[in-house]
Formats: structure tokens, C-alpha cells, sequence
């Protein structure tokens, strides 16, 4: 079913494309950012403030993305799509199938690929990220994100942990780009219970862990090379509420969670071609299964937009 | 200890990123000489930059409706002298105000936004670099203010 609904919204950009309804007028080479890794646009991790896709005023844009993620121990492939309304309202979708490869095997789950569908919206409150040029003023938006984590052989434990298979994100960003020097900030703080954004459930309240959301920044900086050409860094807080879960369930730090961090470079050939290469250290994940080993790698993205 | 160390790192990102917006902002704002002017190549290159952008204006579908039926020769002498005060040259704009100059037009959004896709070809073509190109399109976008037909 969730397939389905990628396809369709996938379906739908296509149509509009063929419709000749491409927002071709709108705006500046990535200043609708990238897509990140749960669909909205902005940088690889953190969403932005930006509404996806060139359209502006009274158009409707679409997008469309294919992302892959190698580390050390895991591979994650993420494919999604965004629609944007008249620079306002953003729809967006990513379905994620995160590869455990020798650490489910080392669970007993040979196999395991975990499966996470995030559908978000977003709304731009108030700004201009670019043209306000003289005053300080960011773009600001808030969005949501609402995640379910598909059924698989890890269910059993993330009861026992407490963890949910459902979890709704809020988060409101900040984007504010410097014309004169091409220095792009952003700043979003979320409001969140996943653990490991989701792929390891919603909450843990194993071991009297409260069931309340925490907030975590979330923040990227970037650098315009070229007009076509962009550089930055990203730093997202991650939560650790299941360690404490895992301790108390015999497994030591096993399922300790860490902040995630990138450095990226992004590329648009042209306006409806993106592609988005960064070197990405996203701490250690369920390090019971994984020596401890720091889950950096690569992290690769393809956008289309229209 | 941990949650110490992550609000410390936090504290750091958020005075660092305040620092880098601030920093830039402040680069961008600060008062120019004429630099800007120079590195536009001074009004011999300002008039060359603005013949060369009026004809890519009119050869692009979504800007010639609104170039087309204006007096050519006007709107570049005018972009010309606002240009070179902008950029600190020995200019001063004499032309009406963005806001009047534009009050009669339909203008939307998209159509600043093409406009300045075309000057960015023009700059472009002319050799500009683009840290000078981005110093200008900063002092031309806050117009968008005033030229933007309002909802």
C-alpha cells in the first residue's frame, strides 16, 4: 500500500511533467535545496525552510529522488518524491529500506531490512530565503513528518523496548541564504521520539524512560562555489533513549545512537537535474552488532525536478 | 557527562552558526567603496553588460512581454545609472522609484526570479565573477519589494 503511494505520487509528478506544467520559471539553481533522506527538501539530513521544486506564485512543481547510503556495516536506499505549491506548501514522500546485512544476521534475522514510509508536509510561514537580502530575516517553515516503520522479525524487541512502530516528527527551520557571499545557513529544531530517525522504532520506555518527545537541532551551512556548484557540512542531534532501554535489558550501550554528521557537495547541471555527494559519519548504530564501529560512508543522491 | 558534552556541542553549532550568519551578513552590508562599480568593468562595461542583458530579455519568452512594449533605450540608460550607484561609481539614479516605475505592471514572482536567471547569463557572458555577481544580485533583491505586484 505504501508502495503505492510512491508510485502514484510518482505517477502524478510524471503526469504534470508530460503536461507541460513544469514550473520552469521559478526559482535560482538549488535554492529549493536537495531532498533529504526522510523526502523534504532541503539538505541530505536536516530539511530546510525552502519549498521543493522551482515553482513560485501560482505554480505547482514536482520532484522526484533516488538516494543510497553505504557505511560500514549498512546500506540504506531511499526513493521519494515531493510536491511543491505555489512556493508555500510542500507534500513529500520517502520510503527507506535500510539493508542490515551481517548485523541482522548477528540478531538471528538473516536478512533484515528494515523499512520505514515518511510522508511530510510543510508550510513556509514567513520570509524569503534569498531575495530578503538586506535584513537578517530567515525564511522560516514548519513541517511534519509522520513515520511508519514497516513489520518485520525486530517487532518482538521493539515491544520489549517500548518502542512504537509510528511516530510523528515537528520541526520548524530557519534558512536564510547570504546573496552577497554565497554563505547558505540553516537551523531547524525537531521535535521527535525516534530512535535512529525512525528506522529503530518511535520511543523506548523500557527502564523508565518517559514517553515525551525531546527536541533536537538540527543545522547546515553551505557554501555557493559557482552558481551551480555548492559545498557544506550538516550536524543533526540524534536522540538516545533506547541505550538506556538496552542497558536495561542486558545489552550493555549496545543500542547507544550518536549525532549524525556529513559534508557534502551538490551539483545541478541544470534546473531539473540534482546530484548530491557527501561523506556522511552517522556515530554508531546498535553498536552491539557492529564492534562499535563508527557507521561512516558514503551517501549519494539523484533529484529531478520540475 | 554525555549530555553535557551533546549541549555543549550543541551550544557551539548554534553560536558558530549565529556567528557565520552574522559575519556574513555583515560582509554584505558592510559600505562598499567602489569596488563593486570596478569589478563591473565601470559605466563602459555597466552599458555593454545592460546591451548585451536587454537583448537576452527579449529573446526569452518569459521576460520579452515585458520588455517588449517599454522604451529599450530607457530602462537601459536607467539600469545603467543604478547599477554604477549601487556599486559605489560616480552615479546617481535620477529615474522614478521602484515602487511607481512598476505600480502599472503585472508582476509576479516568477517573473523577478526569470529576470534575474537572465542577468546572471549576462553577467556571465561579460566575465564577471560570481562572488561580484552575488554582491550585486544582493543589493537588487530587496527590490523585489517594490517591483512584485502584491496578491
Amino acid at each position: 500500500m505504501k508502495t503505492n503511494l510512491v508510485t502514484t505520487l510518482m505517477a502524478a509528478s510524471a503526469a504534470l511533467f508530460c503536461a507541460g506544467a513544469q514550473a520552469d520559471t521559478g526559482k535560482l539553481l538549488l535554492t529549493g535545496g536537495v531532498s533529504s533522506i526522510d523526502g523534504a527538501a532541503g539538505g541530505g539530513l536536516t530539511p530546510w525552510a525552502v519549498i521543493g521544486t522551482h515553482a513560485t506564485d501560482d505554480e505547482i512543481g514536482g520532484s522526484a529522488f533516488f538516494t543510497n547510503v553505504g557505511t560500514k556495516d549498512y546500506g540504506l536506499n531511499i526513493v521519494g518524491a515531493a510536491v511543491g505549491f505555489k512556493d508555500r506548501f510542500e507534500l513529500s514522500i520517502a520510503q527507506q529500506d535500510l539493508n542490515t546485512r551481517g548485523t541482522g544476521t548477528a540478531l538471528g534475522l538473516p536478512g533484515l531490512h528494515l523499512k520505514q514510509t515518511i510522508v511530510g508536509a510543510k508550510a513556509r510561514v514567513l520570509g524569503d530565503a534569498i531575495l530578503d537580502s538586506d535584513t537578517l530575516m530567515p525564511q522560516v517553515a514548519v513541517g511534519l513528518e509522520y513515520k511508519t516503520l514497516g513489520s518485520t522479525g525486530l517487532d518482538g524487541t521493539l515491544n520489549a523496548l517500548g518502542a512504537k512502530r509510528h511516530g510523528l516528527d515537528l520541526y520548524v527551520s530557519a534558512t536564510k541564504l547570504f546573496l552577497g557571499n554565497g554563505v547558505l545557513v540553516n537551523g531547524t529544531l525537531r521535535a521527535t521520539k525516534a530512535n535512529q530517525n525512525g528506522l529503530l522504532g518511535y520511543g523506548a520506555t523500557l527502564g523508565g524512560n518517559q514517553d515525551r518527545y525531546s527536541l533536537q537541532p538540527e543545522f547546515s551551512i553551505g557554501y555557493q562555489v559557482s552558481k551551480n556548484l555548492v559545498v557544506g557540512a550538516e550536524y543533526r542531534f540524534m536522540r538516545n533513549k533506547l541505550e538506556k532501554a538496552g542497558s536495561v535489558a542486558g545489552l550493555g550501550n549496545g543500542l547507544r545512537s550518536e549525532d549524525w554528521k556529513d559534508i557534502f557537495i551538490a551539483w545541478a547541471p541544470n534546473k531539473n537535474v540534482s546530484l548530491t555527494l557527501a561523506y556522511v559519519d552517522l556515530g554508531v548504530i546498535v553498536p552491539a552488532t557492529t564492534a562499535s564501529r563508527k557507521q561512516t560512508g558514503y551517501y549519494l543522491s539523484a533529484q529531478v525536478a520540475f | 557527562m554525555k549530555k553535557s558534552l551533546a549541549s555543549l556541542t550543541a551550544k557551539f553549532l548554534v553560536t558558530s552558526t549565529l556567528l557565520v550568519a552574522s559575519a556574513a551578513f555583515a560582509q554584505q552590508m558592510a559600505p562598499k567603496d567602489d569596488q563593486l562599480y570596478k569589478a563591473f568593468g565601470q559605466k563602459a562595461g555597466l552599458v555593454a553588460l545592460m546591451d548585451d542583458f536587454m537583448v537576452r530579455l527579449l529573446a526569452d519568452p518569459r521576460t520579452e512581454p515585458h520588455f517588449k512594449p517599454a522604451n529599450q533605450q530607457r530602462v537601459k540608460e536607467q539600469l545603467v545609472e543604478q547599477l554604477c550607484e549601487l556599486g559605489g561609481g560616480p552615479c546617481v539614479y535620477k529615474g522614478a522609484d521602484m515602487k511607481s516605475s512598476h505600480s502599472n505592471l503585472e508582476i509576479k514572482k516568477s517573473d523577478f526570479h526569470a529576470l534575474v536567471e537572465v542577468l546572471q547569463l549576462s553577467m556571465d557572458a561579460k566575465g564577471i565573477p560570481f562572488r561580484k555577481q552575488g554582491e550585486m544580485l544582493a543589493l537588487l533583491a530587496p527590490m523585489h519589494r517594490d517591483i512584485i505586484t502584491p496578491k
